[in-house]
């Protein structure tokens, strides 16, 4: 099967809330002490609206939407040969409690390595926030085991 | 609050101060997992893990890179971070010290502001290689 026919293809818009608890959750499962992560007065005093998402927050959003499912799903590769090879995020603007985010996932890439046996799978999601402006580009490279 | 590094003597090859994390354990991960919203269960369970052909439980990739992202939180304020990326070269088990590493590769301007240029690594006790990353930082 060709998987290269999916390059380009573009998901359905999803939308996802940043909830304030759920970023006190995060800063204490990754035991992060400083409370700029965790006390919206901290955060405040810092000059951010709300608490901050801290830098991989947001692929735990994606998540949350489902989104690095779908793509597995629509190419009908089974989730078990999959796993996380590579994660990049670009910032263009903090993302704080309180905001609502929208993103597109898009396939950016397909390719295979080591003979055909390695399947890469390069995922762009761009997010932009409640007043339309973008905030966080990520790219996630998916690698799957093949034969 | 950490004090901000000097910049204005800032080098390439320069270190970071490296940051030690407490030893992972499961309840980490059963937290991380929540909290992340990934509920893979190698991560949590034994059985499941085994049944994919691991050993145990791991540690979530995400995992590892959020705390490379403290690496950077607690080095620069987060606003000055431009972008960041890890690749998942190994696993992460219970009990494992996973310490992360950054030195400075590069300096120059980029989009009209003054940056630096980070290579990252993250390393458990017995000196496995768990994440390479990099990261660009403006200079405030």
């Amino acid at each position: 099967m060709s998987y290269e026919a999916f390059v380009g293809h573009r998901f359905p818009p999803f939308s996802v809330d940043v909830d304030s608890w759920r970023l006190r959750f995060f800063a204490r499962a990754v035991g992060e002490q400083d409370p700029l992560y965790s006390d919206p007065e901290a955060a405040r005093a810092a000059g951010y609206p709300a608490l901050p998402a801290p830098p991989t927050m947001a692929y735990s959003l994606l998540m949350d939407a489902g989104q690095p499912f779908r793509v597995l799903e629509v190419m009908g590769i089974d989730l078990k040969r999959a796993v996380h090879g590579e994660q990049a995020f670009t910032y263009h603007a903090p993302v704080c409690a309180g905001d609502t985010l929208t993103g597109v996932v898009r396939i950016a890439d397909v390719y295979t390595k080591k003979g055909g046996a390695l399947l890469f799978i390069v995922v762009d999601t761009a997010l932009r926030n409640q007043h339309d402006a973008p905030v966080i580009d990520q790219r996630s490279t998916i690698v799957v085991r093949q034969g | 609050m950490n004090q901000l590094p000097d910049f204005s003597t800032l080098a390439v090859g320069d270190a970071l101060p490296e940051r030690v994390k407490p030893p992972i354990d499961r309840l980490q991960l059963a937290l991380y997992a929540g909290a992340s919203s990934d509920y893979n269960p190698i991560h949590l369970d034994d059985d499941a893990a085994r049944a994919g052909g691991l050993p145990g439980v791991i540690g979530h990739g995400m995992l590892s890179m959020a705390f490379l992202g403290q690496l950077l939180t607690g080095w620069v304020p987060q606003r000055q971070l431009r972008g960041f990326s890890a690749r998942f070269v190994a696993m992460t088990a219970p009990g494992d010290v996973v310490t992360c590493r950054g030195t400075v590769a590069a300096r120059g301007e980029v989009d009209g502001e003054a940056r630096v240029e980070l290579e990252l690594s993250a390393v458990t006790q017995d000196g496995r290689q768990v994440l390479v990353g990099s990261a660009s930082v403006a200079l405030p």
